[in-house]
């Protein structure tokens, strides 16, 4: 086969990694697991966990299923699916229980829903049961790093002007409270989370007008 | 190969499923240990965390036994069984269990030289069980402080059982009515007393929109310390 010579990181490969952090972004673009978006960016750090946990088992189901791509009946594809995400939340479930407790408590039901995390399931379907495994793990990794950099984005602006801080460590100065500001309790609540994904995809097609429909 | 063949689709999913089931088991059971340890300690800081003691996990377990002077494992006529390590009991089971027959924990607690006891909770809140502890002061009668849990409650709304705002609100409030006659304390939403300056009401503010979690709190404070009142009245006899 002449694509082995293809070299791993060639411009191909490359876009599968950064088109969805912009270009082709999960959430802002294709407005896929807006959902888990809302329910864990009130803080930096289950939104990083999240991510974290994301980037592991999109990659990592991406590529067991590009594998098994030529094994799996076609007819039970989506339940084979269904049960590599399972497998792999299941894990990371374990591992947080073990290793970060407290995240663990704080993510709680949301670890489970990554099984239902819709760009999880789309990706499988859409790109690793029809590609090589390289390139499905470039283009797991690539989603879901374009899926945690939302998150982070929006966590990073609703902890600060929410509460007033960032990671759990206060970054106000007393100072600037002392003048009359107050954080914004509205910030903590879900819909600031649609309206600052909303903003963010107004700033993205400003300067991307690549993502603008021709009428 | 013809994968779309029954033959090919039994035969994957058979071996999909058994791998799968051995992966899983296998990091479940190698895991087991750390995770139960978490569970420990974090137990031990709920109970620190009730008789007003707030430290973090880690250090909880350091400090568990320099507060906790005692652990007993009631029967319910207020006699100790020995033979039950109160620590080890599972709540969980237990309250399933005939209330004659269960070993209620009690943990006694030692506090720059005041003794308070400590009685575990668990009940049910709205979408499965919420447990917690409650710190009696010398006087069987005051609330020292409490400590709520739960397990899938609806974030802002039953889920804020857990916040400060609400566990204070319970601080001296009395257990018994102005008679002596043991009445818990109630979640009201009737309160004439939203500032909760009134001590003596056995009532605390309800949180809007949480009515069932809040009736759960309050059900499961009375179910849990009722089954204590035959051991505090042995103990005040003496």
């Amino acid at each position: 086969m002449s694509k082995d010579k293809e070299p791993l990181f060639s411009k191909k490969n490359r876009a599968l990694l950064t088109d969805p952090l912009d270009d082709d972004n999960p959430i802002t673009v294709q407005v896929l697991g807006i959902c888990s978006a809302l329910a864990i960016t009130v803080k930096l750090e289950p939104a990083v966990v999240m991510t974290i946990s994301v980037i592991f088992v999109m990659a990592a189901g991406n590529v067991i299923v590009s594998i098994l791509r030529n094994v799996i009946p076609t007819r039970i594809r989506i339940i084979v699916q269904l049960l590599v995400v399972a497998t792999l939340v299941a894990l990371v479930d374990q591992f947080l229980k073990a290793y970060a407790y407290d995240v663990s408590k704080q993510l709680a039901i949301f670890i489970g829903l990554i099984i239902t995390n819709c760009i999880i399931m789309g990706r499988f379907e859409a790109f690793a049961l029809g590609n090589g495994v390289w390139k499905s793990f470039l283009d797991g990794v690539g989603n879901a790093a374009g899926y945690g950099w939302i998150l982070i984005v929006v966590a990073f602006i609703r902890e600060l002007f929410g509460s007033g801080e960032l990671w759990g460590i206060p970054v106000i100065p007393q100072f600037i409270y002392d003048l009359g500001y107050q954080d914004n309790g509205l910030m903590l609540l879900s819909p600031m989370a649609l309206i600052v994904v909303g903003l963010y995809i107004w700033i993205q097609r400003f300067y991307n007008r690549k993502l603008i429909e021709k009428d | 190969m013809n994968r779309d063949s029954n033959k090919h689709t039994y035969i994957f999913s058979v071996i999909m499923v058994l791998l799968v089931a051995f992966v899983l088991s296998f990091t479940s059971e190698s895991l087991k240990e750390l995770q139960n340890a978490n569970v420990k300690k974090e137990k031990m800081q709920n109970i620190l965390s009730s008789v007003g003691v707030n430290v973090s996990r880690d250090e909880s377990e350091l400090l568990y036994k320099d507060y906790i002077s005692n652990e007993l494992s009631l029967k319910s006529d207020g006699s100790i069984d020995d033979d039950v390590e109160a620590f080890d009991i599972n709540l969980a089971l237990e309250v399933k269990k005939d209330s004659d027959i269960q070993r209620y924990p009690l943990y006694i607690a030692n506090v720059k030289n005041e003794k308070f006891y400590v009685i575990p909770l668990r009940g049910a809140g709205l979408w499965a069980e919420i447990w917690g502890y409650i710190a009696l002061k010398d006087d069987i009668n005051t609330i020292k402080g409490v400590s709520f849990d739960h397990k899938s409650e609806t974030a802002g709304l039953g889920a804020e059982i857990t916040e400060d705002w609400f566990i204070n609100s319970f601080t001296d409030e009395k257990i018994k009515d102005s008679e002596g006659n043991f009445v818990g304390v109630y979640l009201t939403k009737s309160n004439n007393d939203p500032g909760n300056k009134d001590k003596m009401d056995n009532e605390v503010d309800a949180i809007s929109g949480a009515t069932i979690t809040g009736d759960g709190v309050s059900d499961m404070i009375i179910e849990r310390i009722q089954n204590y009142i035959p051991y505090f009245k042995k103990i005040s006899s003496e």
